[in-house]
C-alpha cells in the first residue's frame, strides 16, 4: 500500500465539512480528467472554427482555416492520453475496444473518438494537404521526399479530375465533420450529465453547455495562436480575419453564458434537496475558481472587453495595435476561464457528498500521474506537436493571405 | 459498375444505420432491462436492515474488514454504520462510527437530543445497477443471483462506477487498483454461509436470505415490517432494504 | 488494382485501399490474434464468478463451534447472547476449526470490550442493556461478575436503576428527579426474580397525574409542580400521550 497516499488522505480528514460516506475523501476525477474535457473542447471548438470557412462560407476567416485543422488534430491525440494515464491500469486500456459495453457512456467515447480522427480530420486534413504535400515531395530529395511520399499515399496526380474530387470530398466531410464535432465534446458532456447519481452534473443542458465552452475555446485559442505565431514567422496579422473570428468567439461566450444563466437559475429556482450543500459548495470551495475566474475573468470581462471594441468602433479601428491587445488579452482570460469550467465540473463534482450532508477538499498534487507538472506537459503536449506539424504542413502562405483572396484562391 | 457501386454504397449505409440503431436499442432499454425476479426455484438475494435493531457495536465492520482483506485504513470501507443525532432545533448530524471508537458513553441523556440512532450501510445490489450501466469494459456485472460483482482481472481504474454509484459503496482498492465493493461475501453464500457481517451482528439488525425463499428470516423480515429503500427516486431499485428507517437518512 | 485507379479518381482509389488495408488489419487482428477469453465479456464473468466462490472463509459459522464446544452452545441458548455468533466476541475462527490445537481464537477480557455494545449511547434502541463504564465498577473486568455465554445480573437488584439504566440516568437530569420509581409504579416482589412476566403497574388514568399537577392538587410533593386546569387541558389525552413522564419536556 502507498503510505503517501494514505497520508495524504489522513490530512484531508481535518478538511472535511459536515458528513461524507467514508468512501468518499478521495476524489478520484483529478487533474488529468479536468485536462480531458479541456483538450477535447478544443478539438470541437477549432473544428467548427474551419467549418465556418467551408460550410458557412465565412471568407474573412480563411487565413485560420489549415492551422485550425491542425491544431483540432494536435489536441485530438493528446486528448486519450490524459484519459488512458488516469486508469488505475492504464495497460489494460484495450479492454475498452475488446469488451466495449454498448450502456456505457465511456465506452461509446472510444468509436465517437475513432470516427472523429479517422474519418473526419485526418480525411480533411489530407484532402487540403494533398497537392501540397505532391508539390514538397518534387520539390524535396531524400527522406523528406519519401515523408511526404508516404503522406500523400504516393499519390502523384494533380489532374482535373483529382483535384475537382478534393474539393467535393472536402465539402462533404466539412458537412459530416459538423455533426461528428458537436457528437465529440456533447457526448464528453453526456460521460458527465449522465450520472443521476450526482447531481451537479445530471442535466440535460451539460452536453450544450459543453459545446458551446467548447466553441468558445477553440476559436479563442486559434485566434491566440494566430495572433502568437504571425509575428513570430515574420507575417502581418489580417486584421479582417481576426475581427471576424473575434466576432463569431463574442456571439459564442454569449450563447455560452446564457446557456450556463439558464442551468443556474434553474438550480436555484427548483431548489431541489441538493440545492443547500451545492451552495454550500459554491460559496466555499469554489469561490474562486467558478465565480471569479470561470464567470468573472473567464466571461464577464471578456465580453466586456470585446463589446468596447464594437461600441468604440471608430476609436479602435484607427487603431489597430490597440484592438489586438484587447483582443489578446481576452482570448487568454477566455482560456483561463473554460479550464475554470472544466474545473469547477469535474472537480466540484465530487467535492460535495452525495449523502448532500457534506464536503471534501482536492488536494493538489504536484508530481506523480496525477500531479500538475504531468498536466502541464500534457497542455504542452499539443503545442510541440502542432509545432512539428505546421513544420510538415505548412500554412505560412495562407495565414498571409489576405482573406478574400485567400479564399477565391482555395476556389471557393 | 453501376451495380457494384449501389451494392457498395447499400452496404455501407447497412453497416452504419445497424450500427447506429443496434446500439441505440442496447443503451435504451438497459433500464428496463434490470433483472426481474428470477422465477421460483432461483436465487435471489437480499438484505435487510432493522434500524432499530442496531446498537452501533461496528462488529460487521470489522468482520468485513477481516473477510474480504479490505485495506484496514477508514478510508476504504464496504459497509460501515451511520450515527444520526438530530435535535430539537432540527438540524441533523451524521457520523460514521469506527470499529476503535472510544467506548465514550453519554452518561448525561444531552436533552437538546430529539432522536438519535444508528443506520448500517452497504452495497446495495441494485436490481438496476448504475455501476453496472456505466463500466465501459464489463468489469462489473451483475450474477444470474442478483449480486453485482467487480472482475478485478478486467477493471481498468476509471472509477467511472465509483462515480455513478449513489451511495458511496465504492472505492478504489489501493493496492490492486481497481474498484471494489460489498460482494454479499459471494465465497459465502455460494456454500450456503451467512455474510460475515450478518454473522457477527449480535442483535440481528442485519439479516440475509434469497427473496424467493417461502419461509426465511429474510421473507418475514419483508412481510412483517414497513419497508424502504435508499434513494428510491433513482430508480436503481436497491435489494438492500430498510425497516423503520428515518426520512432524514440518504 | 489498376482497374480501381481507372474507376475512382486517384485519391479516392488510395483511400479505399488504405481503408481497405485498416480493416482487413483490425479484422485479422481481432478474429485471429486475440484469444477468446480475451474479447468474450461471458467468459470472463464466469472466470470472475468462480475466482469470487474460491476466495478463503474467515469466519467459520454459528453451526460449526457446537460440534467441540457444545456445553458452552449448550448454556448460552438458554441465556440472552443466544442470538450472538460466537464469532461475534471471539473473532474469526475458520483457521481454528481446521487447527484447533495451534490456532486458538481470541477471548476478549479487557474492560474496553463489552462496553462496545453495552455503554450508555443515547442512540442505542430505547431497553437495550447499557451501562457506564466508568461508574459501573471501575476497574474490574466484566466476567468476574457475568458469565458473557449466559449474562446477566449478578445479583437480583434491589435498585430499578440497576435494570432500568436507562430510565434511571433520565430521570434524574429531569423534574422528576425526587420522585421514586414506588410513587408511579406498584412493582411486586416476583418481578425481581422473572422480569418479563410479571410486570410492575402503570397508571391507567389522567386524574392520576392530576394529584401533583391539577389545578388544586393537595398532595406536598407537588407544591412547585406546574398546574393546569384538568377540566380545559389536553382535551380527550391520557397525559403519557404527550409527556414523557421519565423526562417530561415542558420546560419552566
Amino acid at each position: 500500500m502507498n503510505p503517501e497516499t494514505m497520508h495524504s488522505l489522513q490530512e484531508l480528514l481535518p478538511q472535511i465539512q459536515g458528513y461524507i460516506y467514508p468512501n468518499e475523501i478521495e476524489i478520484h476525477w483529478g487533474l488529468l480528467i479536468v485536462v480531458y474535457p479541456y483538450i477535447t473542447g478544443v478539438v470541437a471548438g477549432a473544428f467548427i472554427l474551419a467549418s465556418l470557412v467551408k460550410v458557412f462560407n465565412v471568407k474573412e476567416v480563411q487565413p485560420l482555416y489549415r492551422l485550425s485543422l491542425l491544431t483540432a488534430l494536435a489536441y485530438l491525440l493528446v486528448a486519450p492520453m490524459a484519459l488512458v494515464s488516469h486508469l488505475g491500469h492504464a495497460e489494460r486500456f484495450y479492454e475498452i475496444l475488446l469488451t466495449p459495453q454498448t450502456s456505457s457512456a465511456m465506452a461509446m467515447f472510444g468509436f465517437v473518438y475513432a470516427w472523429y480522427l479517422m474519418a473526419v480530420l485526418l480525411l480533411e486534413i489530407w484532402f487540403v494537404h494533398r497537392t501540397d504535400m505532391i508539390d514538397m515531395a518534387e520539390r524535396n530529395t531524400g527522406a523528406t521526399r519519401l515523408l511526404y511520399r508516404a503522406l500523400s499515399l504516393f499519390s502523384k496526380d494533380k489532374g482535373e479530375r483529382a483535384v475537382a474530387f478534393d474539393h467535393k470530398a472536402l465539402k462533404v466531410i466539412t458537412i459530416v465533420g459538423i455533426p461528428s464535432a458537436f457528437l465529440l465534446h456533447g457526448y464528453v458532456g453526456f460521460i458527465f450529465g449522465s450520472i443521476k447519481a450526482n447531481p451537479w452534473w445530471s442535466s440535460v443542458l451539460i452536453p450544450i453547455v459543453f459545446l458551446f465552452s467548447a466553441i468558445v475555446s477553440g476559436i479563442a485559442l486559434v485566434v491566440l495562436l494566430y495572433l502568437i505565431i504571425t509575428p513570430l514567422t515574420g507575417g502581418k496579422i489580417n486584421m479582417k480575419c481576426v475581427d471576424k473570428a473575434v466576432d463569431f468567439l463574442f456571439y459564442a461566450v454569449i450563447v455560452d453564458f446564457s446557456l450556463e444563466m439558464v442551468d443556474f437559475i434553474h438550480r436555484v429556482y427548483q431548489s431541489e434537496e441538493e440545492i443547500k450543500i451545492l451552495s454550500e459548495m459554491v460559496m466555499n470551495k469554489l469561490f474562486a475558481s467558478l465565480i471569479i475566474v470561470q464567470v468573472l475573468l473567464g466571461m464577464l470581462v471578456p465580453l466586456l472587453l470585446i463589446s468596447l471594441t464594437k461600441i468604440f468602433k471608430k476609436r479602435f479601428s484607427l487603431n489597430e495595435d490597440m484592438r489586438k491587445m484587447v483582443y489578446f488579452i481576452s482570448v487568454i482570460l477566455i482560456q483561463f476561464g473554460i479550464f475554470a469550467t472544466r474545473w469547477n465540473v469535474v472537480i466540484g463534482g465530487q467535492m460535495f457528498s452525495k449523502s448532500f450532508r457534506g464536503l471534501t477538499t482536492y488536494k493538489m498534487e504536484f508530481g506523480g500521474i496525477e500531479g500538475l507538472f504531468y498536466a502541464i506537459l500534457l497542455l504542452a503536449l499539443p503545442i510541440i506537436i502542432l509545432a512539428v506539424l505546421l513544420k510538415i504542413l505548412p500554412p505560412w502562405k495562407e495565414l498571409r493571405e489576405e482573406g478574400e483572396a485567400g479564399a477565391e484562391a482555395a476556389g471557393i | 459498375m453501376n451495380g457494384r457501386r449501389t451494392f457498395l454504397r447499400g452496404f455501407l449505409s447497412v453497416l452504419l444505420s445497424g450500427g447506429a440503431i443496434g446500439g441505440i436499442l442496447r443503451i435504451l432499454p438497459s433500464r428496463a432491462d434490470a433483472r426481474e425476479a428470477p422465477p421460483k426455484g432461483k436465487k435471489w438475494y437480499g438484505f435487510g436492515v432493522s434500524v432499530d435493531k442496531c446498537i452501533g457495536c461496528a462488529r460487521c465492520m470489522d468482520a468485513c474488514k477481516n473477510e474480504n482483506n479490505v485495506p484496514k485504513e477508514p478510508f476504504f470501507v464496504r459497509t460501515w454504520v451511520e450515527r444520526y443525532i438530530t435535535r430539537k432545533n432540527g438540524q441533523t448530524t451524521v457520523k460514521a462510527i469506527a470499529p476503535g471508537d472510544e467506548a465514550t458513553p453519554e452518561t448525561v441523556s444531552d436533552k437538546t437530543i430529539l432522536r438519535s440512532f444508528f443506520v448500517p450501510k452497504l452495497c446495495n445490489q441494485c436490481a438496476s445497477p448504475a455501476c453496472v450501466q456505466v463500466c465501459p469494459v464489463g468489469a462489473t456485472f451483475q450474477t444470474e443471483d442478483g449480486v453485482v460483482l467487480v472482475n478485478e482481472k478486467t477493471c481498468i481504474g476509471c472509477r467511472y462506477c465509483i462515480q455513478a454509484c449513489p451511495y458511496g459503496a465504492r472505492y478504489l482498492h489501493p493496492k490492486t487498483h481497481t474498484a471494489d465493493k460489498c460482494t454479499f461475501c459471494y465465497h459465502r453464500i455460494s456454500k450456503g454461509q451467512l455474510p460475515a457481517c450478518v454473522e457477527v451482528c449480535p442483535t440481528q439488525a442485519r439479516i440475509f436470505g434469497d427473496l424467493n425463499a417461502a419461509a426465511s428470516p429474510m421473507s418475514r423480515f419483508l412481510r412483517m415490517n414497513k419497508i424502504h429503500t435508499l434513494k428510491p427516486g433513482l430508480n436503481t431499485e436497491p435489494k438492500v432494504f430498510y425497516a423503520n428507517l428515518d426520512g432524514e437518512v440518504r | 488494382m489498376g482497374k480501381l485507379f481507372e474507376k475512382f479518381p486517384d485519391p479516392l482509389a488510395r483511400l479505399i485501399v488504405v481503408v481497405a488495408a485498416l480493416f482487413a488489419l483490425g479484422a485479422f487482428a481481432y478474429f485471429v490474434l486475440i484469444p477468446k477469453p480475451v474479447k468474450d465479456v461471458e467468459m470472463q464473468w464466469a472466470d470472475a464468478i468462480k475466482r469470487e466462490k474460491a476466495r478463503p472463509v474467515k469466519y467459520a459459522g454459528f453451526h460449526v463451534c457446537e460440534e467441540c464446544h457444545g456445553e458452552i452452545q449448550k448454556k448460552k441458548q438458554t441465556g440472552y447472547h443466544k442470538d450472538l455468533s460466537c464469532e461475534t466476541c471471539h473473532g474469526p475462527a475458520k483457521a481454528h476449526t481446521e487447527n484447533p490445537d495451534k490456532v486458538k481464537p481470541a477471548i476478549p477480557t479487557a474492560r474496553t470490550f463489552c462496553p462496545q455494545c453495552h455503554a450508555f449511547n443515547p442512540s442505542r434502541p430505547r431497553g437495550f442493556p447499557q451501562i457506564n463504564p466508568v461508574a459501573h465498577n471501575p476497574l474490574k473486568p466484566c466476567s468476574s461478575c457475568h458469565n458473557p455465554h449466559d449474562p446477566k445480573p449478578p445479583t437480583t437488584p434491589k435498585e430499578c436503576s440497576a435494570c432500568h439504566g436507562e430510565i434511571a440516568r433520565m430521570k434524574a437530569v429531569s423534574h422528576h428527579v425526587q420522585l421514586e420509581c414506588t410513587v408511579c409504579h406498584v412493582a411486586p416482589q416476583q418481578h425481581k426474580v422473572s422480569p418479563r412476566s410479571v410486570k410492575p403497574s402503570k397508571p391507567q388514568v389522567r386524574e392520576f397525574c392530576g394529584k401533583c399537577h391539577g389545578k388544586d392538587a393537595k398532595e406536598k410533593l407537588a407544591a412547585n409542580a406546574p398546574k393546569i386546569d384538568m377540566g380545559e387541558h389536553g382535551e380527550k389525552y391520557v397525559c403519557w400521550q404527550c409527556h414523557y413522564p421519565h423526562s417530561p419536556e415542558v420546560e419552566q
